[in-house]
């Protein structure tokens, strides 16, 4: 039994009210608003600078947490092969990771949902081709069209944002073809034709608007996935140069000594790592919730 | 009359309790229902007239339940019976029929199976025995080659023929009483003036009774033998289907007569009720009719109780025609 | 004949089912993959005149929207022409006038849900220039609003936080604030309660005095229609089967089907009256059959009508029946 209900305010309060709900996903956004932030001022909260090589001491390399450096401070979480505290390293990996992930996902946002909600627009040749391609792309890993990419344009931070656009596009573009092609067939959009006003007001006023739900739900699972994807690379040496280690690297480097007790070199970074990706994932998962209407109450 | 009544409801009450409060759909519903009576709720969007349907057959589904009163039929309550047993009188002596026929029919299987399924639910029936009592029933409801149609798919019929197979479903078991919840408002009005014709004849032949929830008064008038109009969530006025249509004794009854186009003179402003239909959530004190109501006093903000007989009553504290003993 | 306003010349209207590679691969193959197209409308001639209200009756499949949305030019006709004072309302793929403006049958599918109730009133006349930006525009939405009997102070609402009935408002005031000459109206009270579409034709029948307006109206509800117009067409699979003043078509209809269409719909005052229903059902668009499209379902069929198309001939001033026995 359906019994609707006229509700007050703009769709986006309501969302908002609605998402205070649930007091995990709002936990969730506040680790991550947490890590946004300790990450973008971490050249102000870490005792030292992980990327400049004449602050590292191999003396104090490979030390546990809690031990006091030559620097004269406490390494809260211990230092890494080549002495950096792994603190600071972790904070500064943060910041890598997030840029990259916000980069990626940024453009690939903007490529995918261009193409699938102009595709859905025009329908016909244009329709076939882009979604077929798309289609083509979603059926190969993405990690592997990543390692190619990278493998033939070399390391780099723009080299590297390129890989994972190309590697991430295919979701957004899918997703805004999806959303874009049902809102296209409803009356709203035939009114809009009707009245008439131009395609581009039709796409940008309606149809953007409409299809943007559940590609905000992508975008933040793709965020993720930017930052899973490249802390992959990195690991695997691919990603960054070894003068700024991303906590892909950081795991890397440490991995060789987990044998022999010193773990804090990989695990720490990985917690990081963890955290900040299940907590995007948690968001994630309430604003798909909140968006599917068959879940709605 | 209570001596042959198969149905009777009294202070029947459903309420959904939702996040933005507690919606009243249902509130103090009671009538009766003769052996082969036909009953026409009518109600506009928000009225509670489906709901009332539902509440019958105890389909009323969380965070909505039935608050108060009680459903007896054939002097079985329902009230409060455990699920199990509500499923045995589910489909075998009281059935429904939805406005949308694949709320009954499963999309991916055939009629036939479908059919079966609902005999095996209450009896057990041979294989060729239930073949021949689908056909027997697909034939009453009208369906031309009922043989052949046994053995299709949903999708491959007519939506007419959807809603046919549905009251053939309802039939199966011929049950004491069917409720139909607007089922021929989604089809055309040529089939469903045939379904109408089908309906009656097929009640008058098995005297089985029949609530007829309808928005439109037109086919509760082809069809009924009484009628009740909710309002709000409430039954506001009831009574024979000719006496209720010629002579209503309630505003709002007056009202929805009023505003049928057919029955103004062509180009001529329609009297219209003024205002929407209140929300189930926020229903105005007293009488739920009140703000929209040519005859509001003071006393309307007070709940009126209803008057008449169980025949004929009206729920107004200012009645439009007074029976001869009132005015008198 | 008198002048025509808006003129529909001969129009078809087919639709091909949408083949994928796999489908048309299937079709090759034998597979039971649908390849016909559905004849929408099949060369439909009509004339509307100034200032009047043409009904458009049928049962659901019988191309009264297609035609409503041809008139409208939403789509393009495969064939024949739709010309507004002589001048064709599509070119080049494109609708070119803004005097055609359409009423959509779903208030709740026709708003964009996420724009405010003004933006979308204004929206159109501010891409076509009729209100200068800025707070005109928003002075100009409030106006509609009044216009239309609701609150101007509902400007910045959202659709979702009005009924149907007031959703309904909003979207005629959409479509008269282009201020057009034509209105096509597709079904639009049909979604709504009972009481609230006599405030809705109330509402049609005062702008209809007040702005002048020309109006297709669609509608399976013939006592919808007889109210508010002045002549009215009877569809049926695509053709138009008879059209006449509205008083006197209802009182004899000359086409079987419009007098089965006629009685079958349920009337108060008719009672428990005993009614014969037309028998079997609209067969499909895909195959109609062959002669008057109504031949399997007429009491007063023949061999001519299996053979031969009937065409729409005049009976009376200004009344005309596609029936080969309709005198």
């Amino acid at each position: 039994m359906a019994v609707t209900f006229l509700q007050p305010g703009s769709p986006t309060r309501r969302f908002l009210g609605d998402f205070r709900e649930s007091w995990i996903a709002t936990g969730a956004l506040a680790v991550v608003v947490l890590i946004v932030l300790l990450a973008v001022f971490a050249p102000w909260i870490t005792p030292q600078d992980p990327y400049d090589i004449a602050n590292l001491s191999l003396a104090d390399a490979r030390r546990p947490p809690g031990f006091v450096g030559s620097e004269g401070y406490v390494h809260v979480l211990g230092t890494d092969a080549q002495g950096r505290d792994l603190l600071s390293a972790i904070l500064f990996g943060l910041r890598i990771s997030l840029e990259m992930g916000l980069a990626a996902g940024l453009f690939s946002f903007v490529l995918g949902a261009s193409l699938g909600i102009l595709a859905a627009y025009l329908g016909g040749r244009f329709e076939t081709a882009i979604m077929r391609f798309v289609d083509l792309q979603l059926s190969f890993p993405a990690i592997l069209l990543a390692l190619v990419l990278v493998a033939l344009l070399g390391q780099g931070k723009g080299q590297l944002i390129v890989a994972l656009v190309a590697a991430q596009y295919a979701y957004f573009a899918r997703t805004a073809f999806g959303a874009a092609a049902t809102e296209r067939r409803k009356d709203y959009v035939e009114a809009a034709a009707a009245t008439p006003l131009s395609g581009r007001r039709i796409i940008l006023r309606h149809l953007l608007p409409n299809a943007l739900p559940p590609l905000i739900v992508v975008a933040t699972v793709q965020v993720a996935n930017a930052i899973a994807l490249e802390a992959t690379l990195s690991f695997l040496g691919l990603g960054l140069p070894e003068t700024e280690p991303s906590l892909g690297m950081l795991i890397a480097n440490g991995f060789q000594y987990m044998m022999n007790g010193r773990y804090w070199i990989s695990v720490y970074p990985g917690i990081a790592l963890i955290v900040l990706i299940v907590a995007i994932n948690l968001v994630g998962d309430q604003i798909r919730d909140q968006l599917n209407p068959r879940l709605r109450r | 009359m209570s001596a042959a009544a198969v149905l009777q409801v009294a202070g029947l009450s459903t309420s959904f309790f939702t996040k933005a409060g507690v919606a009243r759909a249902v509130q103090d519903v009671s009538f009766t229902l003769g052996r082969g009576e036909v009953l026409g709720l009518v109600g506009e969007s928000g009225s509670g007239k489906s709901v009332t349907g539902f509440s019958l057959l105890g389909l009323v589904d969380p965070p909505g339940r039935i608050v108060a009163g009680s459903v007896r039929l054939e002097g079985q309550e329902l009230v409060g019976l455990p699920s199990h047993a509500l499923r045995k009188v589910r489909g075998r002596r009281i059935a429904m029929i939805f406005q949308d026929p694949m709320m009954t029919l499963h999309p991916v299987l055939s009629i036939a199976t479908q059919m079966g399924l609902a005999i095996a639910a209450h009896e057990r029936v041979g294989r060729a025995a239930t073949r021949a009592r689908c056909i027997e029933v697909l034939n009453r409801v009208g369906i031309p080659g009922a043989a052949e149609r046994l053995d299709a798919f949903p999708h491959q019929i007519s939506g007419g023929m959807r809603q046919r197979v549905d009251i053939a479903i309802a039939l199966l078991h011929r049950p004491a009483v069917i409720i139909a919840d607007e089922p021929t408002t989604a089809l055309d009005v040529s089939v469903q003036a045939q379904i109408l014709a089908e309906m009656r004849s097929l009640v008058a032949e098995s005297g089985t009774s029949l609530v007829w929830i309808s928005h439109d008064l037109a086919v509760v008038a082809a069809l009924s033998d009484r009628i009740a109009v909710m309002y709000g969530g409430r039954i506001v006025e009831e009574g024979p289907t000719d006496v209720v249509l010629t002579g209503p004794r309630h505003p709002y009854t007056q009202g929805l007569l009023d505003s049928l186009p057919s029955r103004a003179k062509p180009g001529t402003e329609l009297v219209q009720i003024p205002g929407g239909t209140p929300s189930l959530l926020a229903l105005p004190e007293g009488c739920p009719f009140r703000p929209r109501c040519p005859r509001e006093t003071e006393i309307c903000r007070t709940m009126p109780e209803p008057t008449g007989d169980a025949l004929r009553r009206a729920r107004c504290h200012h009645p439009l025609v007074l029976s001869p003993a009132e005015a008198a | 004949m008198s002048a025509a306003f808006v003129s529909i010349a001969q129009v078809s209207k087919r639709f091909a089912p949408h083949l994928s590679l796999g489908d048309k691969l299937a079709a090759k193959l034998g597979g039971a993959v649908e390849t016909r197209a559905v004849k929408a409308v099949t060369d439909v001639s009509l004339a509307i005149r100034r200032g009047e209200t043409l009904g458009l009756v049928g049962e659901s499949g019988c191309g009264k929207s297609t035609l409503g949305r041809l008139v409208a030019g939403i789509t393009s006709p495969d064939a024949g022409v739709v010309e507004l004072e002589g001048a064709p309302i599509r070119a080049r793929g494109r609708k070119t006038t803004t005097r055609i403006q359409t009423v959509f049958q779903d208030p709740f599918a026709s708003l964009d849900p996420r724009m405010r109730v003004g933006d979308t009133i204004a929206e159109g006349p501010l891409a076509h220039g009729l209100v200068p930006a800025g707070e005109g525009a928003k002075a100009f939405a409030r106006r509609w609003l009044g216009t239309v009997g609701l609150e101007p102070d509902y400007v910045d609402r959202f659709p979702h936080q009005f009924s149907g009935g007031q959703r309904q408002r909003i979207a005629i005031a959409r479509a008269l604030a282009m201020k057009p000459d034509v209105l096509v109206c597709d079904e639009p009270v049909a979604s709504l309660d009972v009481s609230i579409q006599a405030q809705i034709i109330n509402l049609f029948l005062d702008l209809r005095r007040r702005l002048d307006l020309t109006m297709l109206f669609i509608s399976h509800d013939l006592g919808v229609v007889r109210h508010l117009c002045d002549r009215v067409a009877v569809m049926y699979l695509g053709r138009i089967v008879e059209i006449g003043p509205t008083a006197e078509l209802y009182g004899a209809p000359k086409h079987p089907y419009a007098r089965a269409l006629l009685e079958a719909v349920p009337k108060i005052e008719g009672g428990r009256a005993v009614f014969k229903p037309i028998s079997g059902e609209i067969p499909s668009p895909l195959d109609p059959p062959p002669g008057c499209a109504f031949n399997p379902r007429c009491p007063l069929a023949t061999d001519l009508c299996r053979a031969e198309l009937p065409a729409l001939r005049e009976l009376a001033p200004d009344w005309r029946a596609a029936c080969h026995y309709a005198r």
